[in-house]
């Protein structure tokens, strides 16, 4: 149960590559990231693909010579891929070759030509260029079809992010989403660190995934070098992540129904929100959680009282019964932005978005480190609307209560070791991690010295941003926001 | 009685810009209690207007002279209507009639000013806001008129200090079916029309699905302040007169200084009372979705156009 998964690596070629994946994918594999590594004398592609079957994590790597950097377009296969091609002809410059849409994806539109900024000879601040021509966005046209450009600054405290509408009166003909405004080098900044840097990095590449991401790194960098630990340890780490999964869905409890005008329960939810930062605190230092983690072991200060938790579970419990029981807020939230089963499936989503469209997906039970407990078990909407979003959040509140509480008993009282273990390379390490948003993968490559030589790290909001435009077909704008909370992807882990 | 009726007009302007900021505030002090929140005083709207008028007034580039004139007829318009309304007394000018036609044209006036100043920097937010204003308005105005208009058949006059004199003289009359499915719809229709809830949500930040924020993003320094004033006005004079034909007491049917007061002392009661009941109401409320908007409005037409039918059938019997 506890045992990392098998992973293998294979070789292909170029020729061999779309049959070796499209093989893969027949056979129940999901696509969980595409890593490029500048080399000496090549770019080394590794398409990592995963299977719940077994935790079966399949490795294809590909050389791609230098001086003529380009790869065989699977955009056809699944579409993750082709965002991961873009991704990597943006900042290493290894063209997709036939890919079917092949626009800029995370370059900035001020950045100079020709640069890549995960070169190796790549400065690390270059001054901006004339804007390469804005951003193609498809004009719709037909009678009294107009656009709404939102953003990237909005009205709220949120990341920048733009939005463009095309309407009908009040109803949604296509949105089209434009991210990665913020670039912040996080991979970059990876390269070159040691282990216990990487994980204060990790930390922060997004605020509220602190467990989710460093967990993910160290897992990553234990399997590269080797370090085995203990059953106590791991199950720390679980309860910090149901943790991390408590004090999120709490608060988007509450803004979502901030989000219709009920802003009586986000009230409430703040409340209990604060009361679980404050376990956080009392947990590990750190409200968010951060500084417990170490490679080789983890460090709490103390374990949550089980009773304060459930307290605040039944609490929440209540709220959203209440919540739903309005008859307005279940009218805005049933059948608002359905994201279809199929479409979510061609898309690869994650987390909760795919778990409220029927999708059985969790990395907690498919890519196990630690034995939860007879009380876990997945959730699972099927409607795909922002109630089903909402419900899945609800219940998995509920799940992870019941995980910590038996984790607490289990652990009766013991708060982790941390044994700084000493990291010697060279290796290769695969993290994978079910953050509250869903699946986060790290892949680590050690040098010789212990230290990072390539990080590649990939939030669930890089493959679940794509599901927004596709579930507001049909949604009238004032539906929008309540829609956007619903999914709540994160920019910051979309764009390192 | 030109002079009485220009001293109560004074009086009614005066009381109203003094008391609507607090108004405001009551109202946001009793829903941040209610959440469980501390609340930032009754005095907050008063500071955040002084505020705003001390600032200077930032323009987007494109826009027009009606950034500025706007807020300044939409405070305007709301300025007539409380002069108009009877919220302190009942005595009216005799040749500017506190006529109900009268009322909802000029407070048609403020919808438009407060619709053209949203449409006039030409963003999409001012627009959209502008746009799902008038299709509030649009349905809303009708009802204000056909509500007011059963409570004047009974009296055979339209003008409000005359319907307001005739409640307090047979209190009967406003438990009265009629009267009871009128307030109902004027009631809706005011909500609807000052941009609360469940029509509009006065405090969100959301871009998207705001109606009366939208139309004011454009808007800084001393325009923000006359729109917003200008739209609270709107809120307090509408519940004032909500209040005047529920509880018709404390009004001056004559004027003296004692009257006068008797009658300022009753309207800030009047509407501390409706304002509280209407924030605390606002708290156990979600906002509807846009498409529903036209379904509850439908609704409080048909109450005042029973009410209507039901005047008539009142008066033949």
């Amino acid at each position: 149960m506890t045992r990392p998964g098998y992973r293998h690596a294979r070789a292909v070629t170029a020729d061999d590559l779309p049959d070796a994946v499209q093989a893969h994918l027949d056979d129940g594999y999901q696509v969980a990231m595409v890593a490029c590594h500048e080399d000496v004398d090549a770019f080394r592609i590794v398409y990592v693909l995963l299977r719940a079957r077994a935790d079966d994590r399949s490795e294809l790597v590909l050389a791609v010579p230098k001086d003529a950097p380009a790869v065989p377009s699977l955009a056809r296969l699944d579409y993750s891929l082709g965002r991961f091609e873009r991704e990597i002809r943006d900042l290493y410059g290894v063209r997709p070759l036939e890919h079917p849409l092949p626009r800029r994806l995370v370059r900035h539109g001020h950045w100079p030509k020709r640069y890549y900024p995960m070169l190796s000879n790549a400065t690390p601040d270059p001054a901006f260029d004339q804007d390469i021509g804005s951003f193609p966005f498809i004009e719709v046209e037909g009678d009294g079809v107009y656009e709404i450009p939102v953003g990237p600054v909005h009205a709220g405290l949120i990341e920048p992010g733009h939005f463009r509408f095309s309407v009908v009166g009040e109803t949604i003909l296509r949105m089209k989403a434009r991210l990665w405004f913020v670039h912040r080098g996080i991979e970059k900044l990876l390269e070159g660190t040691d282990p216990g840097t990487a994980i204060q990095v990790a930390e922060r590449i997004s605020g509220d995934t602190a467990v989710g991401h460093s967990l993910a790194i160290t897992m990553a960098i234990e399997e590269a070098a080797g370090i085995a630990v203990t059953d106590d340890d791991r199950a720390t780490r679980a309860l910090l992540l149901e943790l991390e999964r408590l004090h999120n869905h709490v608060a988007d409890i509450g803004a979502l129904a901030n989000d219709v005008g009920y802003g009586l329960m986000n009230a409430h939810a703040l409340r209990l929100r604060e009361d679980l930062l404050r376990i956080n605190q009392a947990t590990t230092g750190h409200r968010l959680l951060r500084g417990a983690i170490h490679i080789g072991g983890t460090q709490l200060i103390a374990l949550p009282d089980p009773a304060r938790l459930q307290s605040i579970a039944d609490t929440v419990a209540e709220l959203s019964a209440i919540t739903i029981g309005n008859a307005t807020v279940r009218d805005r939230f049933i059948g608002t932005s359905v994201l279809p089963e199929n479409q979510a499936r061609r898309l690869g989503v994650l987390g909760y978005v795919a778990r409220a469209s029927g999708i059985d997906i969790d990395a907690r039970r498919d890519h196990p480190f630690a034995d939860l407990g007879d009380d876990f078990r997945v959730v699972q909407e099927s409607a795909g609307d922002v109630m089903s979003r909402y419900a899945v959040r609800v219940r998995e509140v509920q799940v992870s209560t019941a995980v910590i509480n038996h984790l607490t008993k289990r652990l009766d009282g013991r708060t982790g070791q941390a044994h700084p273990a000493a990291v010697f390379g060279p290796g290769s390490g695969l993290g994978i991690v079910e953050g509250w948003r869903g699946r986060i993968a790290h892949r680590v490559e050690l040098d010789a010295s212990g230290h990072l030589a390539r990080a590649k790290i990939v939030d669930p909001s890089f493959v679940n941003w794509p599901a927004l435009p596709v579930a507001l077909a049909d949604t009238i704008v004032p539906d929008f926001p309540l829609t956007n909370k619903s999914f709540n992807q994160s920019y910051a882990g979309n764009d390192l | 009685m030109r002079l009485d009726a220009a001293v109560l007009a004074v009086t009614q302007v005066v009381v109203m810009v003094v008391l609507t900021p607090l108004l405001i505030g009551l109202m946001r002090q009793v829903r941040s209690r209610l959440e469980g929140r501390a609340g930032a005083g009754i005095a907050q709207p008063w500071r955040d207007v002084r505020k705003l008028l001390a600032k200077e007034v930032l323009k987007a580039p494109g826009t027009s002279w009606v950034q500025a004139t706007g807020p300044v007829v939409l405070v305007a318009s709301s300025l007539v209507l409380c002069a108009l309304i009877p919220l302190v007394g009942t005595v009216a000018f005799p040749l500017i009639p506190d006529d109900l036609f009268v009322v909802v044209g000029v407070l048609l006036i403020g919808t438009v000013a407060l619709a053209l100043v949203g449409l006039d920097a030409g963003s999409a937010f001012g627009g959209m806001g502008s746009s799902r204003h008038m299709t509030i308005a649009a349905l809303v105005e009708p009802t204000v008129l056909v509500a007011i208009y059963a409570l004047s058949v009974p009296i055979g006059s339209s003008a409000l200090s005359q319907i307001v004199d005739s409640r307090m003289q047979s209190p009967a009359s406003i438990a009265a079916p009629v009267s009871l499915l009128a307030l109902v719809a004027l009631a809706i229709a005011v909500i609807a029309e000052t941009s609360r809830m469940p029509v509009d949500n006065p405090s969100t930040h959301l871009e998207l699905t705001m109606v009366h924020e939208a139309m004011t993003l454009e808007s800084s320094g001393r325009d923000l302040a006359w729109l917003e004033l200008g739209s609270w006005l709107r809120l307090a004079a509408l519940l004032g007169l909500i209040g005047a034909l529920v509880l018709p007491w404390g009004l001056a049917t004559e004027i003296t200084p004692l009257t006068l007061l008797i009658g300022v002392v009753a309207v800030t009661i009047k509407l501390a009372i409706l304002g509280a009941v209407l924030a605390t109401v606002e708290v156990f409320l979600a906002k509807l979705r846009l498409f529903r908007v036209p379904e509850l409005l439908a609704g409080s037409f048909v109450l005042a156009l029973l009410a209507v039918t039901a005047s008539y059938l009142t008066v033949q019997a």
